[in-house]
């Protein structure tokens, strides 16, 4: 095994990972930064994103109209000071980048144009076209590519962290052509892996989104928080998941059902709005909770359109026009018409929520930094309390770079404070055990079981226990389900022996991630008995705020189900009301 | 939905067991609507979990499933069962070196990256506090060479890149053409000293093929005439008396 | 240790058989024989007009008035038209893009506007020998 030497590890060079590499190397180049990633950087899924980033920028909004769309859109779930800080640097973080050389899209008079968003009061999403986290992703990247004290090691998968006395003192990872491993040390490690929707079976999230962060904290003590609070995109298309941003719903997009009935007046976010002048906050540009139970309940009516690919319910863009639909939703033609042949010009596409988003995470303060000291966490691997129950479109964009910029400044501190970490016994024994686990692994023969059988089954598990509606029975299934999906797991073999790129390893390795983060997102549904945000319950309806106004925290026992504590939301301004969406009723 | 069983040929490499690479096939039911990457997942998943590819997004952004079909390098995500016929051969993008089955070695390209300065060189600090003004016109100019995901295809497609691997190529200068023409760049002249050059653009011999493999139209062959002739203009104008050497 | 990457060979002398759009990539290259062959041809032909001598004029443009000769430029012309002038004006929107405020302008447009700039020097060309 070999050794290397740094300041920071960042583990992730998605949207997070690079801003917070560039923060570092800018305030002070002195810090060896290794960047360590599973994928090129380019592919990560930071590029997937289509519709905005969130900061103020019109003359009539202001931070504390974004302040109460984020909070009361998270069901008051949200820590309130992560959110005022996220607001007040949001416009700042993404100056920077347009200064970087990000292609926003302009307004006539050449400033960055605004879209409506889901749940925003105001125009406040900045977008490029579609394609907004394809272009910070790469602005990022290219941008990144100027410091040469950014150290990257493309393709390096990271197996676990090194801590000795409740210290993070940094990661083992494995290079993917060799098969080699390495053990970075580093008095400061950043997590910046991105989420986990791959535990689904039907997401919009790449094959890279594994939760691989998330586990490797969780089996180094750190808890993971409010994981039970998992996002369905209300607009994906069916059979493939792929998704289609909300840009199109904010641009003027209608969602129908079979009878060409606008069913979301049905459901709290009426009156109905005018056809093609969409209103901000109601119908729908209400927030995606709402929007994917509002399926849910149209399904059960059967109410919606059986297509080839099961249930969905109709988008229609047709009134947007083929000039503004090619200018602003060019991405959303070309997959809706590769995927499902409906081309969104001439006719409606066929929609259905799909996972999307992990509003829960490491547990992090708004410095993401977690319970250990000297590992951070940032972006949808961590959870710092800003999303709340409910994540709002387009706010996870700015988060990557907010919580990067921060949290890179906070771990260069802490990096220089603490100074280079010394390679000692204990250090390297961990690291043996960590690599042992893994040849354990590769040699492992016999047993009958398959990683892709292990991991769908977890997939179907956690969608019928762990869905849009859950409830005590279901919920519980899934606990006991993934319990035993953990035992099967050691009848796993790996029938790739090969030291060179093999992915038959790295997908047992992320179906280990996989399970550690199923059992949390199972653990945390069966447990809180009340409904809020994304997490809603048939047997305890209506938020609970007496017991539940708290975050839910998983920490990993040694045998069995993982224990959960809670922990208390921080308010400072804006106390637990209703979320309404009538349109323009609220302050 | 109909099925279609595909005969798909893969080539595999394994360095620990094999000399050269060699054919093997499946049998692939495939739905009518899937695109080639979903029967390379099914072969993963149910057939022979040893085959090694990249992939992540399915939805033609990231980049990573660039590979031969049928001789031609595509985004698999993007080449779909119902535009291909019964027979199907997969192989490793060409002109890059084989690391393992369908996996190729990319160092080349990622190094020549650096090359291309591809980000934003100011010599005036940038506007205090808020964004540049940039009309939509000249937004235009650049857009369409943003859209690059690094899928490399262009370089399997160029036969120059195949005859003379020091040619910088297509993705990498054409890059280096959206921030040279990018109204808030000012590092072009920085970029033309090292690009127009032999190595760089004048090793293009416009076959144009980088063009039409291309699955995101970002058209490199035309940045890359474009610097030609930007490169051919700084060179004169430094001859004029008064012009910079 | 266990990374052997392979490279697959690149014949120097058949890498243009390996499909259609290198084949006809070739063939456009090679033209540049046949046009490097009939601009030496017309410096020989000056030098003759350049003589003075009408004897040799009138000799030459007799020798061209057989099968083979015609058939010479007949070939010539139509590669200058079909690569010379069609492919090259067929790409030059990419060399030469132009863009009226937001809109780039089509590519089909530019290429008619060579044509029509070629029409132009063509006849000014005729005008001066006098052919008008």
């Amino acid at each position: 095994m070999e050794t290397i030497h740094a300041d920071v590890v960042i583990v992730g060079a998605g949207g997070a990972g690079l801003r917070a590499a560039i923060a570092i190397a800018e305030t002070d180049p002195s810090l060896e930064i290794a960047l360590i990633s599973k994928v090129y950087p380019m592919r990560s899924h930071t590029c997937a994103a289509e519709g905005g980033a969130a900061g103020v920028k019109g003359a009539d909004d202001s931070l504390e109209m974004h302040f109460n769309d984020t909070v009361s859109g998270g069901d008051w779930l949200c820590d309130q000071e992560v959110v005022e800080y996220f607001v007040s640097q949001a416009s700042r973080e993404l100056i920077q980048l347009e200064h970087w050389g990000c292609p926003w899209s302009r307004e006539d008079d050449g400033s960055v144009a605004v879209r409506p968003f889901g749940g925003m009061k105001k125009k406040r999403t900045w977008y490029a076209a579609d394609k907004s986290g394809f272009h910070i992703l790469h602005t990022l990247f290219q941008t990144s590519l100027q410091f040469p004290s950014i150290k990257r090691y493309d393709e390096y998968f990271a197996l676990d962290l090194l801590h000795k006395d409740g210290k993070c003192r940094g990661v083992v990872a494995m290079e993917m052509r060799s098969g080699r491993f390495f053990a970075y040390h580093a008095p400061a490690v950043i997590m910046a892996s991105g989420g986990a929707g791959q535990v689904f079976p039907f997401t919009t999230n790449g094959a890279v989104k594994t939760g691989d962060g998330m586990a490797m904290a969780y089996r180094a003590g750190i808890p993971l928080k409010d994981m039970e609070f998992v996002q369905y995109h209300p607009t994906g298309l069916p059979g493939t998941g792929i998704l289609l941003t909300e840009g199109c719903r904010g641009e003027g997009g209608i969602l129908v059902n079979k009878n060409g009935y606008r069913y979301l007046q049905d459901y709290g976010m009426g009156p109905e709005t005018p056809i093609g002048s969409p209103v901000l906050k109601t119908m729908e540009l209400g927030p995606r909770d709402r929007l994917s139970q509002a399926f849910w309940h149209e399904q059960k009516k059967g109410n919606t359109v059986e297509t080839p690919w099961g249930h969905s319910v109709l988008l229609d863009m047709r009134h947007l026009g083929e000039k503004k639909i090619n200018e602003r939703l060019p991405l959303v033609r070309e997959l809706a018409s590769s995927y499902v042949g409906h081309d969104p010009v001439k006719e409606p596409v066929p929609v259905r929520p799909v996972i999307h988003f992990m509003m829960g995470g490491i547990d992090t303060n708004l410095n993401g930094e977690t319970q250990m000291p000297g590992l951070f966490a940032i972006g949808e691997t961590a959870c710092s309390g800003l999303h709340g129950a409910n994540r709002l479109g387009s706010n996870s964009l700015t988060d990557l770079l907010v919580s990067g910029k921060r949290s890179a400044d906070r771990a260069s501190a802490y990096a220089k404070e603490t100074g280079r970490s010394e390679d000692n016994p204990t250090l390297r024994a961990q690291a043996e055990d960590i690599v042992g686990n893994v040849r354990g692994l590769l040699q492992r023969s016999g047993g009958g079981e398959t990683t892709a059988g292990v991991r769908r089954e977890m997939r179907d598990s956690l969608e019928s226990g762990a869905g849009i509606y859950r409830d005590e029975k279901g919920a519980q299934a899934t606990c006991d389900k993934v319990a035993e999906l953990h035992e099967r797991f050691q009848g796993i073999e790996v029938n790739d022996k090969s030291n060179v790129f093999n992915t038959d390893l790295q997908q047992l390795l992320e179906l280990r991630n996989l399970l550690d983060v199923a059992e949390t997102v199972a653990e945390g549904s069966l447990q809180r008995r009340e409904s809020r945000g994304a997490h809603q319950r048939l047997d305890f309806v209506g938020r609970d705020d007496e017991n539940f106004l708290k975050h839910s925290l998983a920490f990993r026992e040694p045998k069995g189900r993982p224990r959960i504590e809670w922990l208390d939301v921080t308010i400072t301004r804006s106390q637990p009301g209703v979320r309404d969406y009538s349109g323009g009723k609220d302050k | 939905m109909s099925k279609r069983t595909l005969d798909i040929e893969v080539l595999r490499y394994d360095p620990e067991q094999d000399t050269e690479p060699h054919f093997m096939s499946y049998q692939v039911p495939c739905e009518e609507d899937w695109a080639i990457l979903d029967a390379l997942n099914y072969i993963k998943e149910e057939l022979d979990t040893t085959l090694a590819f990249r992939w992540s997004c399915h939805m033609m952004v990231c980049g990573s499933c660039g590979m031969m079909v049928n001789g031609e390098p595509v985004l698999t995500c993007k080449t779909f069962v119902r535009d291909l016929p019964k027979d199907v051969r997969i192989e490793p993008l060409e002109n890059f070196p084989i690391e393992r089955d369908l996996v190729v070695v990319l160092d080349d390209v990622m190094e020549k990256l650096q090359m291309a300065k591809p980000y934003i060189i100011r010599k005036d600090p940038p506007p205090e506090n808020e964004e540049f003004n940039q009309p939509r016109s000249a937004l235009y100019k650049f857009k369409q060479y943003t859209m690059c995901v690094n899928c490399m295809c262009c370089y399997s497609a160029c036969p120059q890149y195949a005859l003379d691997s020091s040619f910088i190529g297509p993705a990498v200068l054409a890059l280096a053409h959206r921030y040279n023409i990018d109204s808030r760049d000012q590092g072009k002249s920085e970029r033309l000293d090292i690009l127009a050059d032999h190595d760089g653009v004048w090793n293009c011999s416009f076959v144009g093929a980088c063009s039409e493999v291309c699955p995101k139209n970002v058209d490199p062959a035309a940045a890359l005439q474009q610097m030609k002739i930007d490169g051919a203009k700084a060179y004169w104008l430094q001859k004029l008396p008064g012009g910079k050497s | 240790m266990s990374r052997n990457p392979y490279v697959r060979p690149v014949s120097p002398t058949t890498w243009y058989m390996r499909n259609g759009r290198y084949i006809k990539y070739m063939l456009r290259e090679v033209t540049c024989l046949l046009v490097g062959f009939y601009s030496f041809f017309l410096i020989c032909v000056l030098a003759i007009l350049a003589g003075g001598s009408e004897e040799r004029w009138l000799a030459f443009l007799a020798s061209q008035q057989n099968a083979f000769w015609l058939a010479f430029h007949v070939i010539a012309l139509l590669f200058y038209l079909v690569y010379m002038t069609f492919d090259w004006f067929q790409l030059a929107p990419k060399a030469m893009p132009l863009q009226v405020g937001e809109q780039k302008v089509p590519p089909a447009f530019i290429v008619a506007a060579h044509y029509v700039a070629w029409a132009v020097v063509t006849a000014l060309v005729f005008l001066l020998a006098g052919v008008f």
